[in-house]
């Protein structure tokens, strides 16, 4: 009496499991194969998160793609490019066998990522191994160009002339004279602010380190307003830098409030409050899209374009230039991206010889009537 | 109460017979069980160049996450003797195998360029000293308050390690090289290695000697995470050899006494505080060797964000669903929670809540465990004669 | 080491300690009323708070639509009582459903206590998925458009449109003591008095109490313990609900995991207090909240966390019945 519900468990179990695995018997990652009769049958990669917490900002650099794949395969009905998506939900651990699979890949013809600069530490040994050429849209952190991957480059500025661009800024245009930095403990902020206190010198009048996740700043509220600087630099992300300026503005602290490119999002007005968020400076390393770009975006993916969407709509393009001009291998292509030199619609584009973009344009993005004018940065200089 | 799982678990309603495998006759002679152990061991060293078609991650390099799932398997053997042999519920164990990889980036990339073979020992023998330490304030305290105590330490390693900058701070440390190859040019390519080892590629059912893709004897590149798996498969095998001596001699024979009543060990002459900070360091110990697996892996990269807390909640969850207390359930548990949500990807947005609904499920419905350890098994069998014999419930 | 800066600004820090740390007292009382009858750590009382977050932050944006508003006080009040209802009756709601799918069944058949705490573990990761996955389950009923404000952005931070500027009411030592302060602060001693006083007083309360102190004399005495433990649940949920609605006063801002680092905190509050104690609850929310500001005050913001974790190992090793060290089945009369 006791075998027989068990077994009808076990199969049941079975069968769920064979259903389950018909979902991910085919390669289930999320590919649109490059199809035509006569040609490569070439395909790009992305790695990056595309789920989890950090998921928004993969898909928005997979919506650039699709789009600058869009374009490219409605002029090249006959030889089109296809997209593989490679999830790795922002861990670099996770990361590293989805790089092992890509390079393994035979149609991958370039990558289009990593999303994050963990992610890019952990695999950059292994894409410089096999050879394989890669543009991140979205990793800024400075030392992942220190370490001799040749194939690895980035459309973004990296964090050391966004720090020094955002000093000028408070220096030059805000005169600030007492400036307090601030940052959040993570990599990217430890970096940014790291860039920002050298060119500060002995203009930084304190500093302090919050918490990700942290929702009340109390006693670095306490620490900002007894020390009266002139402008507070955040490096960090937007959650953090809007509740972090809502509650300067509540203790009454004055002066401005500028952060870096994690923060350069509307959502930093709706954290921060309208009111708070007035006046408030965010930088970021890419120009503003222009005006048909987000209707285009809009119309093949059934959403706004958000961060990185353009860096990636650029990286992609440069791909599907080289394929256009025949260049198809490994080594072909990286010589390509090498000698690249055009103007992308996130601004110039063209690589140093270690992967940064040689102009690296940092533009200030103001808070002004309750909302981020995207349209209208001032370029630091 | 103790938090432990004893073995005669109190309940109203039967939780479910367990399954009474009889092996047919010519498996029980002892040749034919070493046989078929030497074949079960060849089939798991050589599982990611076979590929089977319904077990190979189509979406991510299945060499890599049978290395991560290793891993967790190694990792689950190490909570199990805390947990399942001597009954202590450590909430913060990604504490050791953080300060087990750390160690290890430590000497071999930030600090010194130390051989990987002499780094491997002083990384366990740094984390058994650090389980000592946590250990003999915490275990003084029973039950939940050890819990607790233990995931103060584990968010407490993290949280130094991430502010620390000597030991990497938030970026981490990078360029840890891996362990030493046997062959010449260690990248893993096709030409590296004394020889090649093709993989097997499928059509349906069919297999195929695919030749393009090849796995090198034995070098440790960037590009090929099989002989990784190799090495962690390798300890895996080690500590199973030791847990199994440890068990099956006085030690295991005193954790299961505290585990099961230990005032009553106490009185029997059992220096139970003892054996509790011993089975506290032999899990901190493996820990350590895992997080050296770790940080040596494919690459080569640590950061404080790849110990949260979090990881911790799987381990434990790991080893429960496997089966506290049966080393081949923590195998398994481990197994199972690193590689199904790469095995399922389509579904990963929804692998955490997954995750979730399944423990609680797990939990209700067969709370011993996926394979429990004997003793659990006999106790349940026991009590069903007992429930059949007298016709209803023992406790109402 | 910044010991000036602690002395310099010691009203502000203590004071604004002392908001913050109310709110983890609120949600302190759950953990610590569950653990009282049950011995158990109920690991999704921090969803349980999420959840009353969000709902306070709905109601905001259906009274109040999306656009940006900043008010005082004074003028907020109608809103926060609304808010307060509804989030108090959502969490006892969560409370209760925790109560019956996560822990019942195990309770009823005896489960030991590892057992029971996975399950609450895996209570926890479901409820706050859910919240983290809602665009997606709206998607699927297909009512994402008119849904959108309230599951927009799932996963990411969600902040209530309406934000309450605080206005100084008196100054005290030097720091301008605000009434969201005041609200706070007093709020979470008026609902702990209440609370206390529905505990020693009521019938239900001191069946509670004899629950918490033996429960098999309690059953023998008539005490239906099934009721006694929902009961726990459900003030352990309308106490985080309350909580829930300061939190969203004072921050404003809320996301899917706002309630694991609440609960941990909220946590470590009940265990230093003396966890199965409602005043430890109370003095251990208030002496976090303080210690958590002093501490960033003199280490520096990075390190507050270790602070907190290793003044609760330290208590714990020392002294692991925590500062009061009673249970709930022993309070005074």
């Amino acid at each position: 009496m006791g075998i027989k519900p068990k077994l009808r468990a076990l199969a049941a179990l079975a069968a769920a499991g064979l259903a389950l695995t018909a979902c991910g018997s085919s390669d289930s990652s999320s590919s649109t194969a490059g199809s035509g009769s006569d040609c490569g049958h070439y395909n790009l990669a992305f790695l990056g998160a595309t789920t989890g917490d950090a998921g928004a900002l993969g898909q928005n650099m997979v919506g650039g793609i699709k789009l600058a794949l869009d374009e490219y395969n409605k002029a090249h009905s006959d030889c089109t490019v296809g997209l593989k998506v490679f999830d790795s939900q922002g861990d670099p651990v996770k990361a590293t066998p989805l790089a092992t699979k890509i390079v393994q890949d035979t149609s991958i013809i370039g990558l289009v990522g990593p999303g994050f600069s963990g992610e890019s530490l952990a695999t950059g040994k292994t894409f410089y191994a096999a050879g394989l050429p890669s543009i991140s849209p979205s990793a800024t952190n400075a030392t992942i160009t220190e370490s001799g991957w040749s194939t690895w480059h980035r459309v973004i500025g990296n964090d050391s002339i966004q720090g020094a661009a955002d000093v000028k800024y408070m220096e030059n245009t805000a005169n600030a004279k007492k400036i307090y930095l601030i940052h959040d403990d993570q990599d990217y902020s430890v970096g940014l602010a790291g860039f920002v206190k050298t060119a500060l010198g002995s203009a930084m009048t304190g500093e302090d380190a919050v918490q990700q996740k942290q929702t009340d700043f109390g006693p670095t509220v306490t620490k900002v307003t007894s020390a009266s600087p002139d402008a507070v630099f955040y490096a960090g992300y937007y959650p953090e830098a809007g509740l972090l300026c809502k509650q300067l503005r509540q203790a009454g602290y004055k002066g401005l409030f500028m952060s870096g490119d994690g923060s350069e999002d509307p959502a930093f007005v709706t954290t921060a409050g309208a009111q708070a968020a007035e006046g408030a400076v965010l930088s970021a390393p890419a120009a503003p899209a222009p005006a048909d770009f987000n209707s285009k975006y809009k119309a093949l993916n059934n959403k706004d374009s958000g961060l990185y969407s353009t860096q990636s709509f650029d990286a992609a393009n440069i791909f599907l230039a080289g394929i256009e001009a025949g260049k198809t291998s490994h080594a072909d292509m990286n010589t390509f991206i090498g000698s690249y030199d055009k103007t992308g619609v996130s601004g110039p584009i063209k690589f140093d010889s270690k992967g940064d973009i040689s102009a690296q344009t940092i533009y200030a993005y103001k808070v002004t009537g309750g909302k981020l004018d995207t349209a209208n940065p001032t370029l630091i200089k | 109460m103790s938090t432990t799982v004893p073995a005669s678990t109190r309940s109203s309603r039967r939780p479910g017979r367990p399954l009474q495998i009889q092996l047919p006759s010519f498996l029980r002679s002892r040749l034919s069980r070493i046989v078929m152990i030497v074949i079960g061991v060849l089939l798991a060293y050589a599982l990611p160049l076979i590929r089977p078609p319904f077990i190979t991650t189509p979406a991510s390099d299945f060499g890599g996450v049978m290395a991560s799932a290793a891993t967790f398997a190694l990792v689950a053997l190490g909570l199990n003797i805390v947990i399942g042999y001597a009954g202590l519920l450590d909430l913060g164990y990604v504490g050791f195998y953080a300060v087990g990889a750390y160690t290890t980036g430590v000497l071999t990339s930030q600090h010194g360029h130390w051989p990987f073979l002499l780094v491997l020992p002083c990384a366990m023998i740094v984390t058994t000293v650090s389980g000592l330490l946590l250990g003999a304030p915490a275990i003084r305290v029973r039950g939940d308050y050890l819990a607790i105590v233990t995931l103060g330490f584990g968010e407490i390693i993290s949280l130094v390690a991430k502010n620390t900058p000597w030991l990497g701070g938030a970026a981490g440390i990078k360029n840890i090289p891996p362990p030493p190859s046997i062959g010449p040019d260690p990248i893993g390519t096709d030409q590296d290695g004394l020889f090649q080892i093709p993989h097997l590629s499928w059509n349906g059912l069919v297999p195929s000697v695919d030749n393009l893709h090849k796995t090198p004897f034995l070098t440790f590149g960037v590009l090929d995470a099989v002989p990784y798996y190799w090495l962690i498969l390798t300890a895996i095998l080690i500590v199973l050899m030791a847990d199994m001596a440890v068990n099956n001699s006085r030690v295991g024979r005193a954790w299961e006494a505290t585990r099961e009543d230990e005032d009553a060990a106490e009185l029997m002459g059992v220096p139970t505080f003892r054996y509790k900070l011993l089975a506290f360091m032999l899990g901190a110990a493996i820990g350590g060797l895992a997080g050296s697996m770790l940080a040596a892996g494919q690459g080569g990269f640590i950061s404080p964000d790849a110990f949260p807390l979090l990881l911790s909640m799987l381990f434990v969850a790991a080893v429960i669903i496997g089966g506290a207390g049966n080393r081949w359930g923590a195998i398994l548990g481990g197994v199972l929670v690193a590689y199904l949500p790469e095995r399922f990807r389509p579904l990963s947005d929804y692998r955490l809540l997954i995750f979730g609904v399944s423990l609680m499920v797990i939990v209700t419905f067969r709370p011993q465990g996926l394979l429990p350890p004997r003793r659990t098994r006999r106790a349940l069998r026991a009590q069903a004669e007992v429930e059949e014999l007298e016709g209803e419930a023992i406790d109402a | 080491m910044d010991f000036g800066f602690l002395f310099s600004h010691f009203a502000e820090l203590t004071i604004t300690g002392l908001a913050l740390g109310a709110i983890y007292a609120l949600v302190a009382l759950g953990y610590t009323m569950v653990y009282g009858v049950l011995q158990l750590i109920n690991f999704a009382h921090s969803e349980v708070f999420m959840y009353g977050t969000f709902a306070t932050a709905w109601v905001a944006v259906w009274v109040h639509g999306t656009t940006s508003v900043s008010q005082g006080l004074g003028s907020t009040l109608g809103l926060l009582a609304l808010c307060l209802i509804v989030a108090m009756a959502t969490s006892a709601a969560v409370a209760l459903l925790v109560e019956r799918l996560a822990y019942r069944p195990l309770i009823r058949r005896g489960s030991p206590k590892l057992v029971i705490l996975i399950s609450s573990i895996g209570a926890s990761f479901a409820l706050s998925e859910i919240m983290g996955l809602r665009d997606k389950f709206a998607g699927w009923f297909g009512v994402e458009n008119k849904l959108s404000d309230y599951v927009a952005q799932a996963r990411n931070v969600y902040s209530s449109p309406v934000t309450v500027d605080p206005h100084k009411v008196f100054e005290f030592a030097g720091y301008g003591v605000t009434d969201v302060d005041l609200l706070v602060i007093g709020a979470a001693l008026g609902m702990m008095f209440a609370l206390d006083l529905f505990v020693r007083r009521t019938r239900l309360g001191r069946g509670i109490r004899s629950v918490a102190q033996d429960p098999e004399a309690a059953a023998l005495m008539g005490v239906n313990s099934t009721r006694v433990i929902r009961t726990t649940f459900l003030i352990g949920g309308l106490m985080a609900g309350a909580a829930a609605t300061l939190y969203m006063l004072r921050i404003g801002t809320t996301r899917q995991d706002a309630g694991f680092l609440i609960g941990v905190k909220a946590f470590t509050a009940a265990v230093m207090g003396g966890i199965g104690n409602l005043r430890g609850a109370l003095i251990g929310g208030l002496l976090l909240g303080v210690m958590e500001n002093w501490g960033s005050a003199v280490f520096g913001t990075q390190w507050k966390d270790v602070v907190t974790f290793v003044l609760l190992v330290l208590i714990l090793l020392v002294r692991p019945t925590g500062i009061l060290g009673e249970s709930l089945g022993k309070a005074r009369a």
